[in-house]
């Protein structure tokens, strides 16, 4: 592989910003312009870039497969779970007021839950993904 | 309309103008290599400029200074992208067809 010296240089300042800039959209999603789904992009565009810059092989070993095929069903489990928690509480599924002490927090919390699932289901699908297919292309 | 307004309109023109003669290059531009200048080179300035003029438009707040953060970004991904290009193009082989002067 061509090895770049300038690109190695910039990944390794750009990914954490990338993933801060996840985060951040991840949390901001409730009360301002972002989410979960968009979040969960971001994220993923940061180990596409490591996936880039320094191999699939390296990707693989910071990011292993099994664990990123574990991670995508965790948060199907986070979305679900959540649902079954409200109607455990004796509300409609996915009826985020008994969660909190106040319907306030319960709807805060509840939605923030649902939107850390989603971003954790499409970020490590998303690397899954860029992964098999560059698996794909050497073979 | 203010006189800090007006800068912020000459930025924004500025910076809309470079990047119009960014899209003339890198249409009427004959090669790969030629195109990549347009528009490598270009880009960082006419964001900078159209960053400059918006975060002047908006003075001393919270959005200038994620303004600036942008303008960082762009400023260190721009120019990589531009390399990761070229430096591909070149070792892959691609050179710039010999020009036939008549």
């Amino acid at each position: 592989m061509h090895d770049s010296l300038i690109l190695r240089v910039v990944a390794k300042f750009l990914i954490p910003v990338i993933v801060l800039f996840g985060l951040y959209v991840v949390f901001h999603g409730k009360l301002g312009p972002g989410g979960a789904f968009q979040a969960g992009v971001i994220l993923a565009s940061a180990l596409i870039v490591h996936m880039l810059v320094f191999g699939p092989d390296e990707t693989r070993r910071v990011a292993p497969v099994a664990v990123l095929r574990g991670l995508a069903a965790v948060g199907v489990l986070l979305y679900g779970g959540t649902g079954l928690i409200s109607l455990a509480l004796g509300a409609n599924y996915l009826d985020y007021n008994p969660i909190g002490s106040t319907p306030v927090s319960g709807q805060y919390f509840g939605i923030l839950l649902v939107e850390i699932g989603v971003c954790i289901t499409v970020a490590s699908t998303m690397a899954l993904l860029a992964l098999l297919f560059a698996e794909r292309v050497r073979t | 309309m203010s006189i800090s307004h007006a800068l912020a309109v000459l930025l924004l023109s500025l910076g809309s103008g470079l990047l119009i003669v960014a899209g003339i290059g890198l249409l009427r531009f004959p090669h790969f290599y030629t195109r990549l200048h347009a528009a490598g080179v270009i880009d960082t300035l006419a964001a900078g400029l159209f960053l400059a003029g918006l975060a002047w438009w908006f003075g001393p707040t919270l959005g200038s200074v994620k303004l600036l953060l942008i303008f960082v970004f762009l400023l260190f991904t721009s120019p990589t992208a531009c390399h990761a290009l070229a430096a591909t193009a070149w070792a892959s082989g691609l050179r710039e067809p010999a020009q036939n002067k008549e």
